[in-house]
């Protein structure tokens, strides 16, 4: 009986520690996206730099990354230089999506800082933002070469992320038929 | 002549008349959507540039005449069950939604076998052990 009460609070404690401690080393803004596994959702756009409409047969036929950007994005600030050099390696097919963003200051930015991009949509309502599940700028997408969201990555890319997670998922993707 | 120009002008906003029982729905909906950029609003509270696009969306499907269930299931299929204040009942969320009846039961149960407990062996009547006590202790000192 005694032991009873001794052993329960503790088992208990010790079930809330181990749960309230792994939720210490997550981040609640990394919300998993139930896109991933789903062909991305259909779109109709106007590119940047042009009038021209494109839809989501873009991402048919190639291994692509699809980032959600705009200039008013500060932490887009801190990720552009890794789009930049990522775009210059052979096979490398990013989408942007000029995401709630004003088509001059769009345009000066890549002026500015290099484009990294093979196309960008404009996105100036959010419709489409709201469709792929957009709920903090800069994030990215990882599309099969089938047009199937592989993965999503929340916030801003870092050197880790895409040496330990990104590069190794690309390569699979790549070799996949 | 002029006034048949006004009805047809008008004509498109009494098919999708927002009557007072969209507004409770519209707000009602609002408020159990969680906002991903303040995870801690609904998109009724947040003032966040998404919430404020979700909530247009909601309007503009409630307008439209979607069901509430068919307005959760577009939001759910874009952000996750997440994006629900009152997340569906499945094997991922059992714990979540059955914890409290556990603890309770878990309580009750607690409670029933101190009492059998007490019931089974009714304590040493306080009198008595105090006495019994003085004496040992007395002995105690004796000893000493």
């Amino acid at each position: 009986m005694k032991r009873l009460f001794v052993a329960v609070p503790l088992l208990i404690l010790l079930a809330l520690t181990v749960v309230l401690g792994r939720g210490l080393s997550l981040d609640p803004r990394e919300v998993d996206s139930p896109l991933i596994g789903k062909p991305v959702p259909a779109f109709t756009l106007p590119l940047l730099g042009g009038d021209r409409l494109v839809s989501e047969d873009l991402f048919v036929g190639r291994v692509s990354l699809f980032n959600v950007w705009a200039s008013w994005c500060v932490a887009c600030r801190a990720e552009h230089g890794i789009l930049n050099a990522l775009s210059q390696q052979p096979g490398m097919h990013i989408i942007g999506l000029n995401y709630k963003d004003e088509r001059q200051d769009a345009e000066r930015w890549l002026e500015e800082r290099g484009n990294p991009y093979t196309a960008s949509l404009r996105d100036y309502d959010g419709r489409v933002g709201i469709d792929w599940g957009v709920y903090g700028v800069p994030e990215t997408f990882v599309i099969d070469r089938h047009g199937v969201i592989r993965a999503k990555r929340i916030g801003p890319l870092t050197w880790d992320y895409v040496n330990e997670t990104l590069m190794p998922l690309l390569q699979q993707l790549r070799a996949e038929s | 002549m002029r006034w048949m120009g006004l009805v047809v002008l008008l004509l498109p906003l009494l098919a999708h008349a927002w009557s007072e029982r969209d507004e409770n729905r519209w707000r009602a909906l609002n408020e159990e959507l969680r906002c991903l950029v303040c995870q801690n609003q609904s998109i009724a509270e947040s003032a966040a540039p998404l919430a404020e696009d979700l909530r247009a969306q909601t309007r503009q499907m409630i307008a439209s005449g979607k069901t509430d269930n068919e307005i959760r299931q577009y939001m759910t299929a874009r952000y996750g069950d997440f994006v629900l204040y009152r997340p569906p009942f499945k094997p991922t969320t059992w714990l979540l939604w059955l914890g409290p009846v556990l603890m309770l039961l878990l309580g009750f149960g607690l409670v029933w076998r101190v009492r059998r407990g007490e019931a089974v062996s009714p304590a040493v009547p306080a009198q008595q052990q105090t006495h019994a006590d003085v004496e040992r202790l007395l002995k105690d000192i004796d000893d000493d």
